[in-house]
């Protein structure tokens, strides 16, 4: 704990002086770069030791606030979270040591390293806290923080507009959260989790209530599919390495948070599973159909952040019903998944970010269509992003293959012995995560193959030249821990027991009875891939010596035979995806216009698609509008000068004192 | 005795800045009181002199009858702002709100328990009195230095029912008192400056505007 408490000072004691100096840009960077590294070391060490085996520990100190308690507490649960956290923290800071703020003059980028440290700060104290208080400080924090840092940029009209709408999600995701710890702290008395815990809510009418209070609250944050408005306007504001860092780590804390609340839970009703494999098969399904028809690369991942939640959320659910119909197997199987999804996530979807936002760094363009052929002069920032769409995709021998597979599993296992309605809703999982998985690689296709092969479209794209190794360096790591978690598929598993206990309250027998079922199958996938690898690396060693003596001519990719190929001929973003699109768009809705080639040599056609998040126009905003309406129908109240303010309060001071003296 | 003068002086001065027009002369008053109300602390204290009690009231006169003053005025000459106090509520319909609000102190003050302890039964009142003058300085007025002279009284009034009150307040919460007022008067010193620059009146109503 100490370590930890270390940790915390530096992040805060680090932000602080990089905001204080006004050095310049460059060595303000590297300076808080290294604060988040070294913070991130240490507050690593705790972590690994309670995961391996170490004791729990716990930290109260009185604090000044009513009802608060500065009580930290970090067990398997927290240290699950935790670990990704401090990775994906201190790599991200290592590749925003050469981000260049955009903008009419270079600034200071001090205020942006503060509020980073401020970030991870939070971040750290949502998964420690033991203390509602204290945890809706963290998170109010941590809310503040991302939406400066969404923020930065905030020359530009779009990035003000996603930074509000970010700060009203996430406000009202607290108002829930607020009255869940309310009730909670009515009914128990108390408000420390570790009472909370060990009281547990009582079934019934309250349950379903709180369970409701808490997917909204922390189903905001999370980005469970209604409420999800937020993500993909807040992800491309942001600058890369903030994207990366909050829909690689920030949008987790809202699953911890669902996963303490089912700590403190009995036995949940099935509705609770149901709901979130309903959740799970919407925000997966919904938002991999969306991804597909995006055209900017970082909303696109956006997109693919509410599907990874959605298979999380899935993966929950499955646990639930496994807990309601008491089945052990189900229950390590589905938290399992959804726990190990947490991290790989937060591993190929940091990736993914860092290698766009390279890309955005070297080209400056935002639409796909104006990207392509970036393999051959970013090569290494090309690999890497070919290995977390590969992981994210959910394939062999990936990591993203095996916390999906655990869920896979376990809902096939259920639906073999659970009972009817049961079982019927986890093949409804196991067709939903099919479909998901599939719809992610035709998205993945789509955004690899227009980004990185073919001719670039544009004359940024064909001027790029590769990043530096401060933002190679990071999406390198994260590329390997994809793929060692992916070919350690088993002993990656094994991790899971004592985070699994202190979910679960399961007896460690059962735990591991539950998981061996899944060691063996995946023996075999990893012993397979392991085979399909090799082969791989023999057919490129005989690809190689064949070629060797032979001459060979470099001609335009996909060029197709024709004597004078343009990059207009290649396949776009748009026109890749139109084939599904056109089987959905009754799902998806959007707007296309086309102008269809006419006659035997026609001159000009085109065509334009544009699918925007239909719950923005057609829900929120009417619903928003409604009650601005209704507001400014009290404006009359509102004073229009400071006096009148102050008029008020004299008046109401003078009011209650002769009420209660008179 | 001299407690009950400087509550006098006290009641009359805020009857004063209730009637006055000008604005360097309200700063005056303000300073004035200001004094009076630092040497509260060594007369309201029956005990022998403590060093705390000289040190708050050393504190008290220099920030309020040297330094606040000297801000205000300056700032009113740099800004060139008009020397009228602009009120929205005429000098003798205050006057006559300013009697009415004497006597609901007093009346209030009747009904308010207090400790045996106290200097003078006329503490409370005036120390009431002083922070609904206050208030109504800050809304009746226009000009945004007048809204701080009225914070002024405000803070002056909660000082004397501080003082008054409890026997033996902590240096520590008085000295952090005067500073938090010092900080907050050194702060509107600089925005009304600002705002002048910016936008040319000090007015903090201008006519039918400002709603938002």
């Amino acid at each position: 704990m100490t370590l930890l408490l270390a940790a915390l000072a530096l992040l805060l004691g680090g932000g602080m002086i990089v905001l204080a100096t006004s050095r310049p840009h460059r060595d303000c960077s590297w300076l808080a770069a290294g604060v988040v590294v070294v913070a991130a070391i240490v507050g690593g060490i705790p972590a690994v030791q309670v995961l391996a085996g170490g004791t729990v520990s716990t930290l109260h100190w009185p604090w000044a606030v009513p009802f608060g308690q500065f009580a930290l507490g970090l067990d398997p649960l927290s240290a699950w979270f935790l670990l990704p956290t401090l990775l994906l923290s201190a790599l991200a800071a290592i590749d925003g040591a050469d981000y260049r703020k955009s903008g009419p003059e270079p600034r200071s980028l001090g205020p942006v390293w503060f509020f980073y440290c401020l970030l991870v700060l939070s971040m750290v104290l949502v998964v420690l806290a033991r203390n509602a208080v204290l945890f809706l400080f963290a998170w109010e924090l941590m809310a503040v923080a991302s939406y400066f840092l969404v923020t930065v940029e905030h020359e530009r009209p779009e990035v003000r507009q996603a930074g509000w709408i970010y700060l009203a999600a996430t406000q009202v995701g607290t108002a829930f959260l607020l009255a869940l710890f309310l009730l909670l702290a009515r009914q128990t008395g108390s408000m420390d989790f570790t009472v909370w815990a060990a009281r547990g809510i009582p079934t019934g009418g309250w349950a379903a209530v709180l369970f409701v209070l808490a997917a909204i609250g922390l189903g905001t944050k999370a980005g469970f599919m209604p409420l999800h408005s937020w993500l993909p306007e807040a992800h491309p504001a942001a600058p890369s390495h903030v994207s990366a860092l909050m829909s690689g780590v920030m949008i987790k804390t809202g699953i911890y948070g669902l996963l303490r609340f089912l700590t403190f839970t009995r036995t949940p009703p099935l509705w609770w599973g149901w709901t979130f494999i309903g959740i799970g098969m919407t925000s997966g399904v919904l938002g991999v159909l969306w991804a597909l028809a995006q055209h900017d690369l970082k909303r696109l991942l956006a997109y693919h952040s509410i599907e990874n939640i959605g298979i999380i959320a899935l993966g929950m659910g499955v646990g639930m019903l496994g807990w309601s119909t008491g089945s052990a197997p189900l229950m390590v199987l589905g938290f399992g998944g959804a726990l190990l999804h947490v991290l790989n996530h937060s591993l190929f979807k940091g990736l993914l970010f860092l290698a766009a936002g390279a890309v955005l760094q070297q080209t400056d363009e935002h639409d796909l269509d104006h990207l392509g052929g970036l393999l051959r002069r970013m090569p290494w920032t090309g690999t890497a992003f070919l290995i977390g769409a590969a992981a994210i995709c959910g394939l062999p021998p990936l990591n993203g293959f095996i916390s999906e597979f655990l869920i896979f599993l376990g809902a096939l296992r259920g639906a073999a012995l659970a009972p009817g309605a049961v079982a019927v809703s986890l093949l409804a999982v196991v067709a939903g995560l099919g479909l998901i998985g599939g719809l992610a690689v035709a998205c993945f296709t789509k955004a690899f193959g227009v980004v990185f092969l073919g001719t670039p479209r544009s004359e940024s794209a064909r001027t790029a030249a590769e990043v530096g190794p401060a933002m190679i360096g990071p999406m390198l790591i994260l590329a390997a821990a994809c793929i060692l978690i992916g070919l350690l598929a088993p002993w990656a598993v094994g991790t899971l027991p004592r985070v699994l206990t202190n979910l679960t309250g399961l007896p460690t027998a059962a735990i591991h009875g539950g998981l061996a079922g899944a060691v063996g199958p995946l023996l075999a996938v990893v012993a397979a891939s392991a085979v399909l690898l090799v082969i791989l690396g023999l057919l490129v060693l005989w690809r190689r010596r064949l070629l060797s003596r032979q001459v060979m001519a470099t001609g335009t990719t996909w060029g197709c035979g024709y004597a004078q190929p343009t990059p207009r001929m290649q396949y776009t973003a748009s026109s890749f995806a139109q084939p599904l699109l056109s089987w959905t768009s009754a799902v998806l809705g959007g707007r296309r216009q086309l102008t269809a080639p006419n006659g035997y040599f026609p001159a000009a056609a085109s065509l334009h698609t544009q699918t925007p998040d239909p719950l923005h126009p057609d829900l929120y905003r009417p619903a928003l509008d409604r009650v601005g309406a209704g507001l400014a129908r009290q404006r009359w109240l509102q004073p229009a000068a400071v006096q009148l303010c102050i008029l008020y309060i004299a008046l109401a001071l003078l009011a209650l004192l002769i009420w209660k003296f008179g | 005795m001299l407690t009950n003068l400087i509550l006098i002086l006290v009641v009359l001065s805020n009857l004063k800045l209730l009637a006055s027009s000008r604005l360097g002369a309200a700063i005056r008053v303000v300073a004035a009181q200001g004094v009076a109300l630092g040497l509260l602390p060594i007369l309201a204290h029956r005990e022998p002199l403590a060093a705390h009690a000289l040190l708050l009231a050393a504190g008290t006169i220099t920030l309020k009858g040297v330094v606040f003053p000297w801000l205000l005025l300056r700032a009113i000459r740099e800004v060139h702002v008009a020397r009228e106090v602009e009120p929205f509520v005429g000098y003798s319909a205050s006057l006559g709100a300013g009697v009415l609000i004497l006597g609901i102190s007093f009346w209030m003050c009747t009904r308010l328990p207090m400790p045996a302890s106290i200097a003078s039964s006329w503490l409370a009142p005036v120390a009431l009195f002083s922070i609904f003058v206050g208030l109504f300085l800050i809304a009746a007025r226009k000009r945004a230095i007048s809204q701080v002279l009225g914070f002024l009284v405000l803070e002056n009034g909660v000082y004397t029912f501080g003082v008054g009150v409890t026997s033996r307040t902590p240096l520590i919460v008085e000295i952090g008192v005067l500073l938090d007022v010092f900080v907050a008067v050194f702060i509107m010193g600089i925005t009304i400056f600002h705002i002048q620059r910016e936008f040319d009146h000090t007015a903090a109503a201008p006519a039918g505007e400002g709603k938002d």
